[in-house]
């Protein structure tokens, strides 16, 4: 059953968390914009502040209210926690007769997600099932999944970017937490609805000083995610998409798309479920010592597909094809699933505002005039 | 199927370099020392990543017998960066390996048909597992032919095996170079003119071709034209990579990961893609 929160006691929770070892992250605002970061007392988090966004804009206005969470999300993701962007994987040593292979210590993490929004908990499990669940493992990426508690947020607004909705992401966490809070903002009263997820959760809550919810509560919170969801920017009819996109990979849209990219790869650092990363072989100066090092790489890239002799994608608009087709299409084949949460993030954060769903809408439609 | 790497496959697994061969110019062979691992099982078309200390990874292709597990053979042409490093070594230097990856040709599915393996190139030496098991398993095969094409006399790889294999009476073995000198007895031309001549009967012929992509897609047009059926046509992709194991991105192709699903493919699966520029 659900229980109820008074926003007053946030900070309990914040404290059951770190006393149970948690590292809290959670979103704080900084230069600008809502990011994610170490989270200590509830007062941290970006209270009364909203975010604005559009295609190419974001930012944050401060309103009327005390909202812990009136915001959607921001240029970070929960990527950055698990599929971190930089990491060294293991050093070389030179011997006599060869060389030996120091791996990097499996990495450690307990962290408590404060936080993580319906699509945000997608795009983690889409992670999960191409870094922890294919043939070949990512052990590093596994370990840092290893002990994680999530409490989601619900979102009380929609982003402007934002088409979860169509996605079948969001607004609601469904599954995929241990806690999670539907924000109550009424009029001399401010609370949280905590939906339990787990035994984990459960413990949790046991610990703060909750009550149990009314029938009206839980009506209250139910309708907050419907209104959300009606109140949604934008969508993308995924209906044949996956089709559409493959049989046309000559249509005049790319084109099009490709005069105005950039290939800055702002969409795919931004994307919490872009995986692609590069590796970086170096040595000491004295040729000793060698190592490894991962880092997030992008598609945008010209050395990305480069083999000897010259890169496959070179025009901008072959570039763009490859990471909207593999989005939205060849995530099915590969992964059983869209590379797509509908977040937004790709649409806020390009420079010039190029819109992955109406990219993807005019794919495959006759072209239009002027 | 494919034969499982080692645990965490993104750490290179030191072996010494047993013997290092000149093969022509600008190209040698490694046979590494896996007798402390007890061998190095991999199927034929599957490959390695290959690292010489500090200087990067190269995708590179398993080139030796694969009923020999005790002799693990890479075939490499130095062309930049990490294969000019690997020029460098020679016997009794360590490389770092990682594999075997990729997806293998179907050698066994090929039995019962006449056989014909065209290389252009570099392209033989990820073949070169193919014609040891078909010549090892020459009864299970109709008619085999190897068709090789390559840009001058003094490119021709495996020159001795050639002649080896040249001197059965089971195989037809063909080569054709692009430009020769006067001395030079043998075809000249690109490789796609040998295929005609060859000795197979197209209905119930099955083909692996490995070189360039252009080589490759004139190849398999020449084997339709002549009545090949095109899902008994297979060939292999070139894609960056890095990981090996599908998790860089790196060598997508289409809905597939080269490291993955290919590095062989069966033709008429990926020829619409082949047709697009720039995927
Ligand atoms: C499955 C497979 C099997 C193969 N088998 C064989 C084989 O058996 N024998 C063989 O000889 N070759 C083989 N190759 C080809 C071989 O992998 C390449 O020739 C080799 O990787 C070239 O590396 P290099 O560093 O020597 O060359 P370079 O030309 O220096 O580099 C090529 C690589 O370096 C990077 N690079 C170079 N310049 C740039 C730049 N300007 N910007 C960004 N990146 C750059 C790219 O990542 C590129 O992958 C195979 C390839 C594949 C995919
Ligand atoms: S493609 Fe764009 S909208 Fe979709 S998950 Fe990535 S950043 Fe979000
Ligand atoms: S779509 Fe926008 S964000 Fe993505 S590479 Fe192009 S310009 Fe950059
Ligand atoms: S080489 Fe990394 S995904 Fe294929």
């Amino acid at each position: 059953m659900p229980v109820v929160l008074a926003a007053a006691d946030l900070d309990a929770l914040v404290q059951a968390l770190a006393g149970r070892g948690y590292r809290v992250l959670g979103p704080v605002a900084r230069d600008g914009a809502i990011v994610i970061d170490d989270v200590r007392r509830a007062a941290d988090l970006p209270i009364g502040l909203e975010d604005v966004q559009g295609p190419g804009r974001y930012r944050l206005e401060r309103r009327e209210h005390d909202a812990f969470f009136a915001f959607t999300v921001g240029p970070h993701s929960w990527k950055q926690t698990f599929h971190v962007p930089v990491e060294r994987l293991f050093q070389i040593r030179r011997q006599q007769d060869g060389f030996s292979v120091i791996p990097d210590a499996a990495p450690r993490q307990r962290v408590a997600l404060l936080g993580a929004r319906a699509c945000e908990i997608h795009a983690i499990a889409i992670q999960d099932r191409i870094l922890i669940h294919g043939e070949h493992p990512d052990p590093r990426y596994a370990a840092r999944r290893s002990d994680v508690f999530v409490v989601a947020v619900n979102c009380r607004r929609a982003g402007n970017t934002c088409f979860c909705a169509s996605m079948g992401t969001g607004p609601r966490a469904e599954r995929g937490f241990d806690l999670a809070l539907t924000e109550l903002i009424e009029p001399g009263e401010h609370r949280f609805l905590v939906e339990i997820g787990s035994d984990d959760g459960a413990a949790v809550a046991a610990e703060l000083p909750v009550r149990p919810a009314n029938p009206e509560e839980i009506g209250a919170a139910a309708s907050v995610s419907e209104r959300t969801a009606a109140a949604m920017g934008r969508r993308l009819d995924t209906s044949g998409l996956k089709e559409r996109l493959q049989k046309n990979l000559e249509h005049p849209r790319w084109d099009d798309v490709a005069t105005r990219c950039l290939a800055c790869g702002n969409c795919t650092m931004v994307c919490p479920t872009c995986f692609c990363t590069e590796f970086e072989d170096t040595t000491d100066l004295a040729g000793e010592t060698a190592e490894r090092t991962k880092r997030w790489e992008s598609c945008f890239t010209l050395g990305f597909s480069h083999v000897h002799g010259g890169s496959v994608r070179s025009s901008i608009k072959a570039r763009y094809r490859q990471w909207l087709t593999h989005k939205l299409a060849g995530w099915h084949d590969q992964f059983g699933t869209s590379g797509c949460v509908g977040c937004g993030r790709c649409i806020t954060w390009c420079p010039v505002g190029i819109d992955i769903t109406e990219e993807a809408a005019a794919v495959g439609l006759p072209k239009k005039d002027g | 199927m494919s034969v499982s790497p080692a645990p965490d496959p993104m750490l290179p697994e030191p072996l010494r370099i047993a013997r290092a061969k000149r093969e022509t110019h600008g190209v040698f062979t490694f046979e590494l020392d896996v007798s402390a691992r007890g061998g190095f099982p991999f199927l034929p078309g599957q490959f390695n990543m290959l690292y010489p200390f500090g200087a990067g990874e190269s995708a590179i292709s398993i080139s030796g017998d694969p009923h020999r597990p005790d002799r693990l053979e890479h075939t490499i042409r130095a062309v930049g960066t990490v294969t000019r490093a690997l020029e460098r070594l020679g016997r009794g230097d360590v490389v770092g390996v990682r594999g075997p990856f990729g997806s293998a040709w179907p050698v066994r599915e090929a039995e019962g048909s006449d056989f014909v393996v065209i290389a252009g190139g570099i392209g033989l030496a990820p073949l070169r597992p193919v014609v040891y098991h078909a010549l090892r398993h020459r009864e299970a095969f109709g008619r085999v032919a190897l068709l090789y094409g390559t840009r001058t006399p003094d490119d021709i790889l495996y020159r001795k095996e050639i002649e080896r294999w040249r001197s059965r009476l089971d195989v037809e073995v063909e080569v054709t170079v692009d430009t020769a000198g006067s001395d030079w007895r043998g075809n000249t031309g690109v490789v796609t003119k040998l295929i005609s001549r060859a000795a197979f009967d197209p209905g119930r012929a099955f083909a692996m071709i490995c070189g360039p992509e252009i080589m490759m897609r004139f190849c398999a047009r020449e084997l339709e034209r002549l009545g090949v059926s095109l899902d008994r046509i297979w060939i292999t992709m070139e894609r960056n990579m890095r990981c090996g194991t599908g998790l860089c991105g790196h060598c997508q192709f289409g809905p597939s990961f080269v490291c993955k699903d290919g590095p062989v493919y069966r033709y008429d699966r990926v020829l619409d893609l082949l047709l697009v520029r720039e995927v």
